[in-house]
């Protein structure tokens, strides 16, 4: 048994470790500390000249920077010292106006042919890097409300066109339930709610009251409804998260009724809470005539109050945009946009009102705790949500409005941006609930990395002594596998765009532990194979085969256990089962492969008498 | 080398049987009767994490949030004196944590905001079902893959042992009435993984040895493979203690239970991979017979 490679195993293993340095290399060049400046809408164009005006700014404050670049459509300009990253952000900021948002950016500083080849370093999660981490909830229920409230004014409006004459029609949990005077309405009334409301079944069920006419929404409507609620919710926080100029947002759909997002690096969590935790929607509502109405109050507290109508013109969903700008007199005014069937209904009841005042109702719904006892006895605490309607504004109707309109006459301009502001963001499909939220504060997620790599490499030189003072020479080689599996793994998460969390680092510790296990097997099996009086080749080579398979059957159960942690857990435990895995796969290749190689390449086809184990 | 030395350890498997059935019962006992202490990720509930720049008394911030209004909220030290955890349990509020950080300065003091969690609920439960699911195809899968490459009863030896492990493991974080929260879990899993890896490897060298020695009872054929991988499985232990005693040391607050759920997880895996899996075979008579059928037949030719 000479253990000897072939040529190709000795190259494979070399393009490996050659892979392993060159995508873990990343790794090693901190990134620098930047603002990132791009516009509020994306005809504007951030080029030389803008970036001039940023660093004279700059220059004036006395806040040093290395270079700045502009591609167009946003503008990059590196900091020296990342204790002045808040200062310049906010003197940029006044510099540039509202009309850019500028965000604070990490900039990457991998050499050009590193990023070339496609490497970049790890991304770090938020409990590592700082920032915000909310999960919404988005209430479907009250979407489906809404659309069945809409459907049931307009079954019985073209029931009244069509002269069909019903007792009554009414909302029931989430059926619209109408009652007939004789079986001749029924049947007219339900042949055309087929014909006309696709979206809406008649329910018929053995023993009902042949006077009553029950109608659904069909599952695929319901379906449709939902998904899209969610989606133009996900729209609408993409849009109120980019307000915030973070420069990598994640603002995703997670399971059937949530929406998680994650701002890395935001400072001022109240803030970023204030845009995104505002779960709310809007109602523009003619002021009352007369008696009946509803009187609401001024959401800023001012003591005042109105009466409004109780059907409202449009709702927020019909909102598409909002932006407070000036007027020609330079007064602060609001900008709103409405979508083309709110322009409509808008236009239609506007026409007639001239010089009555509309008002804006901003809804939040909100959430509070109750206590009760279950029938058991026991004192259950169950969230209730409740909602809070006020009003925001209340201005005169100067003439008909269509699809974009201002209003004017505001104080400030912080008035006017707030008001826009609310205005955006009671543009949703359906009201949303924060079920979760976690908030890392910048120095807690530095100390967190400062720990994991002290505990890393600590955990490191402790393996490495105890495998060198057990197995000695052989002991070197397992050491030299387990540091190359370190980098494999660090390369391998680097170029997956795995995010690395803490419990990802505590994975990475545990690897490092468990990754000697193959070579530790390994090398038990040589000594018992010289034990027994082999050979030195034939032990090694005995010693190798026999304890593949048990390393196989060890490492793919565990793999198993680390997918299933995968699949069931969430953001930083993923983070570990990810590790995990990359980790039980790469240790399979340096504890197996490399050592053999390293082995084969000192002892192999040679005359050895004794072993070094 | 010497001849390797084969000690009689299924010898004392009585008193082993003994020893972890007393672990279990109590296990169970606190679990059933105190449960375990639920970290935020499962109970819902707010907390914040807040440093000052120097050592804070506990008791005065308890009663000057007590003044404010806010209901039994439960501070205490973070990893040092100067680190302050407080914890409104089951309250979803999101203006909660605000207003707590609000009263915590009203003093002037400068404090450094380190850390807000709030979770409702309902996602608290969903992760308890989860988390309990997840374990349980855990188990069900890894024993459906030790019945295919190895045999039933080892099966059942493998996914009692791992049982074994994960209810005292939670046994001992529900008696010291130490957080369970979403580390500790993905410990407890690891712990899973961890003890199979053993488990596996102690069972790979029973097949091996029951199928390569013909003239042994089944004890011996056991006490002999446990005794060969003695060095290996005390070692790998070592290893894995030296870098979870490094976590557990240096790795900070937040992955101390973690750590801890790790070493007693890696601590009883070790005693079960000898004691538990084999035991149970034991226990369900296993025999060559179970292994020989994989074997392939052989012909002498014996003619000169």
């Amino acid at each position: 048994m000479p253990n000897k490679f072939p040529l190709w195993k000795n190259l494979m293993i070399l393009v490996v470790v050659a892979f392993a340095f060159t995508y873990a290399a990343p790794n090693l060049y901190p990134p620098d500390p930047a603002l990132q400046l791009s516009g509020q809408s994306s005809a504007m164009k951030i080029d030389q000249a803008v970036l001039g005006k940023v660093e004279k700014a700059l220059g004036e404050a006395q806040i040093d920077y290395f270079a700045g670049e502009a591609d167009g459509e946003t503008a990059l300009i590196r900091l020296v010292d990342s204790n002045l990253q808040m200062r310049a952000k906010e003197v940029v900021q006044a510099e540039m106006g509202g009309e850019y948002i500028v965000a604070l950016n990490l900039a990457p500083t991998t050499p050009q042919w590193l990023s070339d080849l496609g490497g970049a370093p790890m991304k770090l999660g938020l409990d590592l890097s700082g920032g915000v981490h909310f999960l919404l909830e988005v209430d479907l229920d009250s979407a489906l409300a809404t659309r069945l409230e809409g459907d049931l004014q307009e079954v019985k409006s073209s029931l009244r066109e069509e002269k069909i004459r019903y007792r009554s029609f009414e909302l029931k949990g989430q059926q619209i339930i109408g009652r007939f005077r004789n079986q001749q309405q029924v049947e007219q009334a339900e042949s055309l709610i087929r014909a006309n409301f696709r979206d809406l079944q008649p329910q018929n069920r053995q023993g009902q009251n042949p006077l009553v006419l029950v109608l659904q929404l069909s599952d695929i409507a319901k379906g449709q409804i939902e998904d899209n609620a969610i989606k133009q919710n996900l729209t609408s926080l993409r849009n109120r998260v980019n307000e915030l100029g973070v420069s990598e947002p994640l603002v995703s759909r997670q399971g059937k009724n949530r929406i998680v997002v994650e701002l890395p690096g935001v400072q001022d969590t109240a803030e970023a809470k204030r845009i995104i935790g505002k779960t709310a929607n809007l109602e523009f509502r003619l002021e009352a005539e007369g008696r009946i109405g509803e009187v609401f109050e001024f959401r800023d507290g001012r003591g005042l109050d109105a009466k409004l109508e109780t059907s409202p013109v449009i709702t927020g969903e019909n909102v598409t945009d909002a932006r407070s700008s000036y007027d020609e007199n330079g007064r602060p005014q609001v900008n709103i946009t409405l979508d083309t069937k709110g322009g409509w209904q808008m236009g239609h009841s506007t026409r007639d009102n001239i010089g009555r005042r509309l008002g804006v109702l901003f809804i939040e719904y909100k959430t509070k705790l109750e206590k009760s006892l279950a029938e058991n006895g026991d004192m259950v605490i169950t969230p209730v949500p409740f909602v809070e309607k006020h009003i925001i504004s209340l201005a005169t109707v100067q003439s008909q409005l269509g699809k974009s309109f201002r209003i004017t006459g505001i104080d400030s301009q912080r008035e006017s941006s707030e008001l826009a502001l609310l205005l955006r963001a009671g543009a949703l499909a359906a009201p949303m609930y924060i079920v979760e939220e976690r908030t890392i504060g910048p120095s807690l997620g530095a100390d967190n990395i400062q720990l994991g790599v002290k505990s890393v490499s600590i955990g490191m030189t402790m393996v490495l002594l105890f495998m060198i003072l057990v197995y000695r020479g052989f002991g070197v080689v397992a050491n030299v596998a387990l540091s190359m599996n370190l980098l494999l793994l660090v390369g391998c998460m680097s170029l997956l765009g795995a995010t690395l969390t803490l419990p990802g680092i505590a994975g990475i510790v545990l690897t490092v532990g468990m990754a000697v296990d193959a070579n530790v097997l390994i090398f038990s099996r040589i000594r018992e194979e010289l034990a027994s009086g082999a050979s030195v080749q034939g032990a090694i080579s005995a010693g190798y085969d026999r304890a593949f398979v048990s390393i196989l059957d060890a490492n793919i159960t565990t793999l198993i256990v680390a997918v299933i942690l995968f699949l069931i857990g969430s953001g930083p435990v993923q983070g570990f089962a990810v590790t995990l895995s990359i980790g039980i796969l790469t240790s399979m290749f340096t504890s197996i492969v490399l050592t053999r190689g390293l082995v084969n390449a000192i002892v192999g086809g040679r005359k050895v008498d004794k072993l070094w184990i | 080398m010497s001849e390797l030395k084969i000690y009689n350890f299924m010898g004392l498997r009585r008193i082993a049987l003994v020893f972890s059935s007393v672990l279990l019962l109590v296990s169970a006992a606190s679990l059933f009767s105190q449960g375990l202490v639920l970290g935020l990720d499962f109970s819902g509930g707010t907390q914040i994490e807040v440093g000052y720049d120097k050592p804070v008394d506990v008791a005065k911030l308890r009663v000057q949030l007590k003044q404010s209004g806010f209901d039994d909220p439960v501070v205490v030290h973070f990893g040092s004196e100067s680190e302050v955890l407080i914890r409104m349990q089951g309250e979803p509020d999101q203006g909660l944590a605000e207003r707590l950080y609000s009263v915590l300065k009203i003093n002037g003091e400068e404090i450094d905001l380190r850390r807000v969690d709030f979770v409702g609920p309902q996602i608290g439960e969903e992760l308890r079902d989860k988390g309990g699911l997840g374990m349980l195809i855990a188990l069900a899968v890894v024993m459906l893959y030790v019945a295919i490459r190895f045999q039933f009863k080892f099966s059942v030896g493998a996914v009692l042992a791992l049982v074994h492990d994960v209810v005292i493991t939670l046994g001992i974080f529900s008696i010291a009435r130490l957080e369970f929260d979403l580390t500790v879990l993905a410990a407890v899993l690891a712990v899973v993984g961890y003890s199979l890896n053993d488990t596996i490897v102690v069972s790979d060298r029973i097949r091996e040895n029951f199928r390569k020695i013909r003239k042994a009872s089944s004890v011996e054929v056991i006490n002999e493979s446990l005794s060969q991988t003695l060095w290996r499985t005390i070692n790998t232990s070592m290893t894995t203690m030296l870098v979870l005693l490094a976590l557990f040391l240096f790795g900070g607050e937040l992955i101390h239970n973690f750590a801890i759920a790790l070493m007693i997880g890696v601590g009883i895996g070790t005693y079960s991979s000898i004691y538990v899996a084999a035991t149970v075979m034991l226990a369900m008579n296993v025999d060559r017979e179970d292994l020989i059928e994989t074997e392939e037949g052989e012909l002498v030719d014996d003619l000169p």
